[in-house]
């Protein structure tokens, strides 16, 4: 049995719902930094945003994500054509074909910036995929996480939202 | 997601993270996030409720006037998923007699599935295989049932991958046979529980559990929520 799937899964069998894979997640293991990282924000008005998902989306052209995959997919703000690709067939997928802000709310965010709360939305979005086998994530905390910040940064965000899926 | 928040706050970025497992965003303590107790899969609560996501981002952007983190809130509503309530559909007969029950099955809901592609123009259909392809992948699936190994049925990739495409294009489908949009998790059990597709993967899945497939094949075949080992419905 891989490390990442834990046994006490089999005592649960019989049991839905998202509270109970919720209670077995929480035990797992998971990587904190000694010390929490921490920036200034800019005020929000004045504050581009951009989402950073864990869903697992692509655009037409990407490939499909396997599991254990640490890299990252980049969003642009008007793609039209995502498909959410996570491995994962433990959550719900009908909410996103309904509604695709539910996952990533672009559509919010761009109210937003008209409303004046925020200041820009970011022309470049990112997703990564949840789930991973590796606790440690340690190509994304020393590979990909990096390489989505200078995307970022090349577009002069100043906030990002992260989604969980 | 903690840990991803927080390498990009170390890159000097304020991040403020939706958290869908508490006890996970309390072992990764990102500086910033609110946790949400809405369903898996849907971090913005409900689709189509503007009003009510937009609520959730301002709560959420309201962390950052905290002076110092880590910082966890909750949000103050939470909404639970319907598992224990699959949905009721009636499946659109198909003229397909020379066909598997199961596979006739999926061509009677074709049609339904391409109405919800053409109202939301989404599908998490297509990782392997299109929608047109899924009767005769449960062809393959009830090779698997009837005793054949998985790997000599000729599956044109990763048979979980196979899985998904199935149960998404169910659950897509289900959309346009209902009033009302599916709430989180009843189209799948809907799928798992009353459909002959679903109880197909079901019992292939236990079928190569017990032939000691290897666990990463079999296991993710269906949520792991819905492995109901000896307890399919009769239908």
């Amino acid at each position: 049995m891989p490390s990442f799937v834990p046994e006490c899964f089999f005592l649960y069998t019989f049991l839905m719902s998202d509270e109970q894979l919720r209670s077995t997640l929480s035990g797992l293991k998971g990587f904190a930094f000694d010390e929490v990282p921490w920036t200034t924000p800019k005020p929000l008005h004045e504050s581009r945003v951009a989402i950073v998902t864990t869903a697992g989306l692509r655009v037409e052209s990407n490939a499909d994500w396997n599991a254990g995959d640490q890299g990252f997919t980049e969003i642009p703000t008007d793609a039209d054509s995502l498909t959410l690709a996570h491995y994962s067939p433990n959550f719900d997928r009908v909410g996103w074909v309904l509604d695709k802000n539910v996952v990533f709310p672009i559509d919010r965010l761009h109210e937003l910036a008209e409303e004046g709360i925020i200041g820009s939305v970011a022309d470049t979005h990112i997703s990564f995929m949840g789930a991973q086998p590796d606790h440690t994530l340690e190509t994304i905390r020393l590979d990909s996480g990096p390489a989505a910040a200078k995307l970022l940064a090349d577009d002069e965000v100043d906030l990002v939202l992260l989604t969980p899926v | 997601m903690g840990t991803l928040a927080s390498v990009l706050e170390q890159e000097g970025f304020a991040t403020v993270a939706l958290s869908g497992v508490r006890g996970q965003i309390e072992t990764t303590s990102p500086p910033r996030a609110l946790h949400c107790d809405f369903p898996l899969g849907r971090p913005l609560g409900k689709p189509n409720e503007p009003e009510f996501q937009r609520d959730v981002l301002i709560e959420a952007f309201s962390l950052l006037e905290e002076p110092a983190g880590p910082v966890l809130v909750d949000y103050p509503i939470s909404i639970e998923d319907d598992a224990d309530a699959p949905l009721s559909c009636v499946i659109p007969p198909s003229d397909t007699s020379d066909r598997n029950p199961a596979a006739s099955e999926a061509l009677g809901l074709l049609p339904a599935w391409r109405r919800t592609q053409k109202k939301y123009g989404r599908s998490s259909v297509g990782k392997v295989i299109t929608a047109e392809q899924v009767p005769d992948m449960l062809d393959l699936f009830i090779r698997i049932t009837d005793g054949e190994s998985w790997d000599k049925v000729g599956f044109p990739g990763n048979p979980i991958k196979i899985a998904a495409d199935i149960k998404n294009f169910y659950e897509e489908a289900s959309i346009s046979l209902n009033d009302n949009p599916p709430s989180a998790r009843s189209a799948e059990s809907w799928f798992v529980t009353k459909t002959l597709g679903g109880q197909t993967i079901q019992t292939a899945r236990i079928k190569m559990k017990e032939a000691d497939v290897d666990f990463d094949i079999w296991y993710y075949l269906l949520p792991v929520t819905q492995h109901h080992e000896g307890e399919q419905d009769s239908l």
